[in-house]
């Protein structure tokens, strides 16, 4: 089974040379800390920033350079700085490659839920529709069960949605799965030590295992 | 032709109880910290506020929301508030929540005179119920209408006396959008001076789109989270 790193670990083997990213709030963010070697990407922070660097050190903090978690952040050679209806025709125009961001629930024909526990939780969206409405490829990081030990992964989403049908591919601490066009949850790779019997008593959406599925290298 | 005016209680004289006002920033990064002030210590109320953003319980619009004052909050995300989301959940408050990028394109709409525009932000979620929907090349998109008010209130690193602004990183944000949207434009900058010294090609948000400038005092731009990397 992967833990949070593990996750953002076998998502950071997704990027490929040249890419612009989106990473959001949560698991994705650490998908920066594992960038391979040889490979250049940019990341597109939403508040208005393209290049994207590490936490300041703590004589260099600049209240006005933070990243859309409201975390304070640096620049790299090549950034640039932009006003917010900038940065999402970056988005919206398919100028970002690649999103990854975290949901509360997926559905198997790619719909997604993080935004909103009716009567609970009202946080807004922020740009989340934006991003799964527009990107091309996007990848969900999250945890296989919610905090109730129910699947995430679902025939249909219960909450609200962000999104519809726009989820390519999912990394949980189980495994990775593809969103197949005709509906169902694809299983590409187990985590390590996972059995496909473990994968499917978590799986409440249809999922299809078409033969040897292998273990991940991670 | 001189826009400054002496600060932020001059610059929102006029504003009423009531009124609907845009306030720039992304979380507490490039807010009008002295207008915010000045709204607070003015006591008006009822006030629809378009903003990213509520503020945190302390600070930013937060201080309006402990007074009572906003009647209505249009944002993207309001998370980081409880008093927010105590108001919300209560009935006190009502909110409408509006995915940012579409915030972002209603706003420069408003200040371009383009009354609508499709996006595919929002469709097939609660976001589009009773929005026209159109497919474009394939794919489903929903119609979204411009935003406007009577002031916007905007927070710039530099300005000049004509109101030409230049903004600090990404404190940038919805700021230029914003001063296009408003009737009346407010612009506070940490540093004001005198048209002809700022270079014309650096200029973020020319001065048209600005009717008030005054050079703020006292900023204290609290970071929300301060995320270091320790020094080996």
């Amino acid at each position: 089974m992967l833990d949070k790193n593990g996750i953002a670990k076998r998502i950071a083997k997704e990027l490929q040379d040249g890419y612009y990213v989106n990473l959001g709030i949560g698991i994705p963010t650490l998908v920066a800390n594992y960038i391979p070697k040889g490979i250049n990407v940019v990341l597109q922070s939403e508040n208005g920033l393209l290049g994207m660097g590490p936490f300041p050190h703590d004589d260099e903090v600049d209240a006005d350079l933070i990243n859309a978690g409201k975390q304070t952040v640096t620049t790299i050679a090549g950034s640039s700085f932009f006003d917010s209806a900038t940065s999402f025709a970056m988005i919206r125009g398919e100028h970002v490659q690649l999103t990854v961001l975290g949901a509360m629930e997926v559905s198997e024909n790619g719909d997604i839920a993080n935004w909103k526990i009716p009567g609970k939780m009202v946080k807004g969206m922020g740009g989340a529709m934006d991003l799964v409405a527009s990107a091309k490829n996007i990848i969900v990081a999250m945890q296989h069960v919610n905090k109730a030990g129910e699947s995430k992964l679902l025939p249909k989403c219960s909450l609200p949605l962000t999104g519809v049908g726009c989820v390519k591919k999912i990394v949980t601490e189980l495994g990775v799965f593809d969103v197949l066009p005709e509906g169902g949850f694809k299983l590409l790779e187990r985590a390590p030590g996972v059995s496909i019997e473990q994968i499917k008593n978590s799986t409440a959406g249809k999922l299809v295992v078409e033969g040897e599925v292998p273990e991940m290298v991670v | 032709m001189n826009k400054t005016i002496k600060n932020a209680t001059e610059a929102i004289k006029d504003i009423e109880s009531g009124t609907t006002l845009m306030l720039g920033g992304f979380g507490l990064c490039g807010i009008p910290e002295n207008c915010i002030a000045a709204l607070v210590a003015k006591g008006i109320s009822n006030l629809t506020c378009i903003s990213n953003n509520a503020g945190v319980d302390d600070f930013g619009l937060g201080l309006l929301l402990k007074g009572h004052q906003i009647k209505k909050m249009i944002s993207s995300y309001v998370g980081e508030n409880a008093e927010f989301e105590r108001q919300l959940l209560s009935g006190e408050l009502e909110v409408d929540l509006i995915p940012q990028g579409t915030l972002a394109e209603r706003l420069r709409a408003g200040g371009a005179g383009i009354p609508a525009f499709f996006t595919p932000a929002g469709y097939g979620t609660e976001v589009a119920e009773g929005k026209e929907v159109r497919e474009f090349d394939g794919k489903k998109y929903i119609l979204e209408s411009w935003l406007k008010a009577d002031f916007a209130i905007v927070k710039a690193w530099k300005g000049d006396t004509m109101g030409n602004l230049i903004f600090k990183a990404t404190a940038r944000n919805f700021n230029p959008m914003m001063a296009m949207a408003g009737k009346i434009t407010i612009a506070e900058v940490e540093h004001l001076v005198p048209a002809g010294e700022l270079d014309p090609d650096q200029i973020h948000t020319p001065g048209i789109f600005v009717q008030r400038i005054f050079e703020g005092v006292n900023y204290e731009k609290r970071i929300e989270q301060r995320t270091i990397t320790p020094r080996a």
